[in-house]
């Protein structure tokens, strides 16, 4: 899919979202959300109260403060309008392309052709070459190349086949080549897609443990301030003063943490929007939250820290031996591999001057091809004999035993985890080539700023332990999990996971399932079977494994997203008092004045610049809900220091200059 | 502000700080183990006696709800006690005064009083209570509420470094060992140490002493009031309680008779709250963090010392002008204690929940009055009573931990324990009941005939004298603001029963969060957790304390103190 990153606000969804503010103003979507839900009646109030008591404050004054009020509820509903509409023209994009597929479903020996719609769980389908996968489902028969551009945004075919691990097909997709027999595993309405699409839309998204805890707080909150402006009325009546209904409400909204209470759900819903973004796709907003708490990372070896294959490195010619012959003739004798082994000697040795050859060119040879069996391959040219291969294979067949220098080199070379394969001619030995595993570039720096989270790093690899040591080292990673089966993984996170810790792998084997089921945060590959994408908790359309690095920074930038905006919104209300308080008592009690630090101009202008603060902050501050506090890897006391000067100290400063600059303006427009 | 007091401060300070790390090793000792203490000879003896009375149930570990109904059925049984010794004083024996029955309502108010921890006083005890009942019906409460308030910190404390564990210590032993191991030796002591500086200890009626100078209509003799006050004197600071022998309570020369008894019962206030901080931070294996919760501790109280002492130290600068010499704020202060000790004395007795005065707040300037005030309502935290203290804070430090703890981009964690939902739920009730304890009833009693009655001076002083009055008796306090007398039927019960929502139903959020802490898993502590030491915490820690406090009282202190201070500042006028 590769959702063209909706930019922040395209004319439609804006236009979509303001309808959509307002209709969110029923309270009964809005009783959801405390805060709000408490703006909302207290912006009733203020208005109702402009028909009851006349005389209390001036009209204008009123009918201000209710617009304003207004807005604040309006704004927050905006919000979460707009990170919903940007959801939905994601899944507008992906639903284009599962609209009316036709599917030949086979019921015995006949096919018929019914809609996509009307598949179910269990049913079988054919799919020929030019036709649309109509439903999620698993190859029990055949071979297809299959276009799942419109899924992954990747352009390249992939082969998909019965059996193995590349069995699975995901409704939407497009097979290009021969035709396959499907079978269905998933009900029309329950795929992959659709899951997808509902869960970009946040049609029925549930808050998260986070987000649960975060409102219960705001909720408290509310409540406590509830509670301090209900019991000013009588303190205000004790000392003679009887504070007007639009006061008090003003004030309870300011002090209500609306900012956050507003954006909270905006929040959440860019932050699976974000990962989409990335390809990824969570089965729940849970999901995303725990990646954040991710404090372990297993990853397999091959593919996902090495290239697959292992590769020539280094020539080691026996003594006596020339290191361009020995380059020569490990090159004739690999011509004829077909293996990524063997085609990375052949490269290895141009770059030992010697020019790439075809097997046609050398006249009277014959070509000995790589087998498992024989565990060599060569070259017979003339009554020369030339192989390579294991070093007992080439011992044997050259009927030689290595001279000592030689065996010090293998031994060496699998002393470092690499492989040794010899080159020899009958009776002679010539060198030995080293081959190793290759880390993929670039991943040391995410081990180093993995560690720079607290995650620690462990590789799972079928070797033993030396070599699963080098590659470890080299890698960058913590520990590793050498020799390991399946269930050596299970058991390892099991293990993990007793000691407190959160697990989080990728995976896309079948055999991987229990792991990727066990593990807190499973990211299946999309190129996975069925098994691995049904166990896991998110799906990685990409399939790359180092994937999971993005994920958790994205789940660690929604908790600091939502941590700093609460922070944010609480320090504000130091400054709202400083506006308040003294214009509500300056009335009674003139010799207050000193405490109107910020020189406000008159106590309804103060009053009124407040509330207009408190609204237009929620508007301001959208871009930074939708998009996210910007991630940075580093130790929690660092970043909780930096956070805590930008969002706490910055929002008990940031009310004060705004509250001010508003004052300046409405005073000077003689708002009131 | 002269060197001598900066000296005297440092040297408090320093000493506090000095004491803390025995006493909190002694506290983990006394509360985490069975072991001996050099104590053991003299009280060893009543342990297995009590241990045996009371039989298995006093020594097996107890859920939460265990150890919370053991709690409230001591406590109830202890406040009935009280209240029927009271109501019956008149025939019970060491009655030398010959002192009728309490009147049902002030029984009341006194029994929840003392069981509470708060000893706010709505009676002049030696006009009012036999020696029998004072030494009897309320000292008694004074070791055990002490003992209690401990026990509950130590079961939060347990509850936070316990991993998947079901239970959180047994009341009965915790409350029996501190109060055997801890309270009574030590008061033993602090009493021989009072006595060497003249406080009273005797079983003797009033004695009748000839004035040497008489006014007119005035008789030649006074008689003056006598008992055994340095043993109830040393429990009063030490388990913060506050209630004192006199109605004058620390400023009574009987009590409180020079500097250096002063000394030391500012010493006793603070030293196991103090101490429990170190525990904290042994039993969580982080020492530091025991440390950093003690030092934001420490910037509060000393930033509210200095406020108040610098009030107190320029009293009304009109004052001159009117030809009255300015030596500060002597108003309703001991001239052997000044300006410095008696600012000193109104702070340490608020900060923690203790409540005995040696000054009276009420006459403090608006600025100096409002220190004490603001450290009741805060919640006490800072040091805080016996135990109330350290598991108030924890509940502020929980709350600091989740709304900053988000911000490192973690579920937030305290010490391991993931901060979840039902933890946040039981903090939020927590601050919303103290604030809704104090705000509610001084609203009522704000606009009543029977909550004004006893306002003693007009304007916002009077606000200030009901606010002191409900943050005092809802914080468990105890201290009076001096101008409000709880005089009527209704404010008796009122504030009683404000004592006791303020102890118990704190208590029962707090004890359930223990018990929903302790049943988690810990997550080893990383470089990406949340760091819960150093000055980042600290700092945040002091921030997330006032900023709730302020947003909570911060409109009617407004219309209290606040406006008063102006009131003064602008015009010179004071109520």
């Amino acid at each position: 899919m590769r959702p063209a990153a909706a930019s922040l606000f395209q004319k439609e969804i804006l236009r979509q979202a303001v309808i959509n503010a307002f209709k969110k103003l029923d309270p009964r979507s809005l009783a959801r959300n405390p805060v709000m839900f408490v703006s909302e009646c207290c912006a009733l109030l203020t208005t109702t109260s402009l028909f009851q008591q006349p005389g209390s404050e001036p009209k204008g004054f009123i009918i201000q403060i209710s617009l304003w009020l207004w807005f604040t509820v309006l704004f927050a509903n905006f919000a979460e309008a707009v990170a919903e509409g940007r959801g939905k023209a994601q899944a507008d994009s992906l639903r284009r392309t599962r609209s009316h597929t036709p599917a030949n479903r086979r019921s015995g020996q006949e096919c018929e052709r019914v809609a996509a719609e009307s598949l179910r769980k269990n049913d079988i389908v054919v799919v020929s070459a030019g036709e649309t996968i109509p439903a999620d489902g698993e190859v029990i028969s055949g071979i297809a190349t299959v276009d799942e551009s419109a899924i992954t945004g990747e352009s390249a075919p992939v082969i998909r086949e019965s059996g193995g691990d590349r069995s699975s097909v995901t409704g939407g997709t497009k097979v290009l080549s021969d035709r396959i027999i499907v079978r269905v595993t998933a009900d029309s309405g329950e795929g992959f897609l659709d899951r997808m699409i509902g869960l970009v839309e946040g049609a029925n998204r549930k808050k998260t443990p986070n987000e649960i805890a975060l409102t219960i707080l705001l909720s408290g909150l509310s409540v406590i301030f509830l509670v301090a402006i209900f019991t000013l009325k009588f303190f205000g009546l004790y000392a003679g003063v009887s504070f007007s209904v639009t006061v008090l409400v003003s004030l309870l909204v300011c002090l209500l943490p609306t900012t956050i209470g507003g954006l909270l759900s905006a929040i959440g819903i860019a932050g699976i929007d974000r990962l989409v973004q990335k390809n990824v796709l969570a089965m729940s907003g849970r999901a995303v939250e725990a990646a954040g708490d991710i404090d372990v990372l297993l990853l397999d070896k091959t593919g996902t820290i090495t290239l697959g294959d292992r590769q020539a490195v280094r020539f080691i010619p026996a003594p006596g031996v020339a290191l361009e012959t020995l380059a020569d003739i490990a090159q004739l004798a690999s011509l004829s591999d077909e293996t990524p082994e063997g085609r990375s000697i052949v490269i290895l040795a141009k770059k030992h001057g010697l020019r790439g050859r075809a097997i046609t060119e050398i006249p009277n040879a014959r070509f000995v091809s790589f087998s498992a069996q024989t565990r060599m391959s060569g070259i017979d040219i003339g009554r020369h004999q030339f192989r390579k291969g294991a070093p007992d294979a080439i011992a044997s067949f050259a009927a030689i035993e290595f001279p000592p220098e030689m065996k010090r080199v293998i031994e060496e070379i699998s002393g470092e985890g690499g492989t040794a394969l010899a080159v020899a001619e009958r009776e002679e030995a010539l060198g030995i080539i080293h081959l190793k595993d290759i880390v993929k570039g670039g991943l040391k720096d995410r081990f180093t700023r993995l560690r720079a989270m607290g995650i620690k790093t462990v590789m799972i690899t079928g070797d033993n332990r030396l070599t699963a040591a080098t590659i470890a080292r080299e890698a960058g990673v913590d520990d590793f999990l050498a020799e390991a089966r399946p269930e050596d993984k299970m058991a390892l996170i099991r293990k993990e996971q007793r000691n407190g810790y959160l697990v989080a792998m990728t995976g896309d084997g079948t055999n991987d399932a229990p792991a990727l089921a066990q593990a807190d945060v499973g990211v299946a590959m999309n190129t996975g079977t069925q098994a691995a994408k049904e166990a896991g908790n998110m799906v990685d359309l990409d399939s790359n494994p180092t994937k999971l690095i993005e994920i958790i920074e994205t789940g660690k930038q929604l908790l600091m997203t939502r941590g700093a905006l609460t922070t944010f919104s609480i320090a504000n209300d130091i400054a709202k008092y400083f506006a308040i308080i003294p214009a509500m008592l300056i009335v009674i009690f003139p010799e207050i004045a000193p405490l109107n630090i910020m020189k406000l101009g008159s106590p309804r202008s103060a009053i009124l610049s407040a509330v207009v603060f408190n609204a237009l902050i929620i508007i301001l501050l959208i871009p930074l809900a939708l998009k996210g506090v910007k991630f940075r890897p580093m130790k929690a006391m660092a970043l909780l220091r930096r956070n805590l000067a930008i969002f706490g100290f910055g929002g008990l400063l940031i009310p004060f200059i705004g509250i001010k600059i508003i004052d300046i303006a409405v005073n000077f427009f003689h708002l009131v | 502000m002269e060197s001598i007091h900066w000296i005297q401060l440092s040297l408090f300070v320093g000493l506090l700080l000095l004491l803390t790390h025995p006493f909190g090793w002694y506290l983990h000792r006394v509360l985490e183990t069975k072991a001996k203490t050099i104590f053991s000879p003299v009280v060893g003896g009543c342990e297995k006696l009590l241990f045996k009375v009371l039989g298995p149930g006093a020594e097996k570990e107890q859920s939460w709800k265990q150890y919370g109904i053991s709690l409230a059925f001591f406590s109830l049984a202890g406040m009935l006690l009280t209240y029927f010794i009271l109501r019956l004083q008149h025939i019970l024996p060491l009655n030398p005064q010959n002192l009728a029955a309490v009147d049902p309502a002030l029984a009341f108010n006194t029994a929840a009083s003392f069981a509470t921890n708060t000893n706010w006083q709505s009676y002049a005890g030696e006009s009012t209570l036999s020696y029998f009942s004072q030494m009897v019906g309320l000292t008694f409460h004074n070791f055990v509420s002490a003992a209690a308030g401990i026990a509950v910190a130590a079961a939060l404390v347990r509850g936070v470094v316990r991993k998947s564990a079901l239970t959180i210590g047994n009341f009965w032993n915790d409350l029996i060992r501190v109060t055997l191991h801890l309270l009574l030796p030590l008061s033993f002591l602090l009493a021989l140490i009072f006595m060497s500086q003249g406080v009273i200890q005797n079983f003797q009626a009033d004695t009748a002493v000839t004035c040497l100078e008489t006014k007119a209509g005035q008789a030649r003799s006074q008689s003056i009031p006598q008992g055994p006050v340095a043993s109830q004197e040393a429990i009063k600071m030490l388990g913060t309680n506050g209630g004192g022998f006199f109605n004058a309570n620390s400023a009574h020369p009987y009590e409180n008779p020079t500097p250096l008894s002063n000394f030391f019962q500012l010493l006793a206030i603070l030293l196991i709250p103090s101490a429990l901080t170190r525990y904290l931070g042994l039993m969580a294996g982080n020492k530091k963090h025991g440390w950093a919760v003690w030092s934001a501790m420490a910037v509060l109280f000393l930033a509210s010392l200095l406020v108040c002492w610098r009030a107190e130290s320029l009293g009304n600068k009109r004052l001159p002008t009117a030809g009255v010499s300015r030596t500060g704020n002597m108003e309703g202060k001991e001239v052997r204690f000044g300006v410095f000790n008696s600012a000193l004395f109104a702070t340490v007795t608020t900060a923690a929940s203790c409540g005995a005065v040696n000054s009276m707040h009420d006459s403090f300037t608006p600025l100096g009055g409002l220190m004490p005030l603001l450290n009741i309502q805060l919640g006490e935290v800072v040091f805080g009573g016996v135990g109330s203290g350290l598991y108030g804070m924890l509940v502020f430090v929980i709350l600091a931990v989740f709304i900053a703890g988000l911000m490192v981009g973690r579920t937030p964690e305290y010490l391991g324990k993931k901060i979840e939902s039902a933890d946040i739920k039981l903090c939020a009730f927590y601050i919303l009941i103290s604030a809704i304890l104090i705000l509610g009833p001084a609203a009522w009693a704000a606009v009543s005939r029977w909550g004004t009655a006893g306002i003693g001076n007009d304007g916002p002083h009077g606000l200030s004298e009901i606010l002191y009055a409900f943050s005092s008796a809802a914080g468990n306090n105890g201290s009076a603001f001096a101008g409000y007398t709880a005089i009527s039927t209704m404010a008796n019960i009122v504030l009683g029963l404000a004592m006791l929502a303020g102890r118990f139903m704190l208590i029962v959020p707090v004890l359930a969060l223990a018990g929903n802490l302790a049943g988690k898993k810990a997550i080893p502590a990383g470089s990406g957790s949340f760091p819960v030491h150093g000055l980042t915490f600290i700092a945040l820690l002091i921030g997330t304390i006032l900023i709730v406090g302020l947003l909570t009282f911060f409109p009617p202190l407004s219309l209290g103190p606040v406006v008063e201070h102006f009131i003064m500042t602008g015009s010179g006028k004071l109520f």
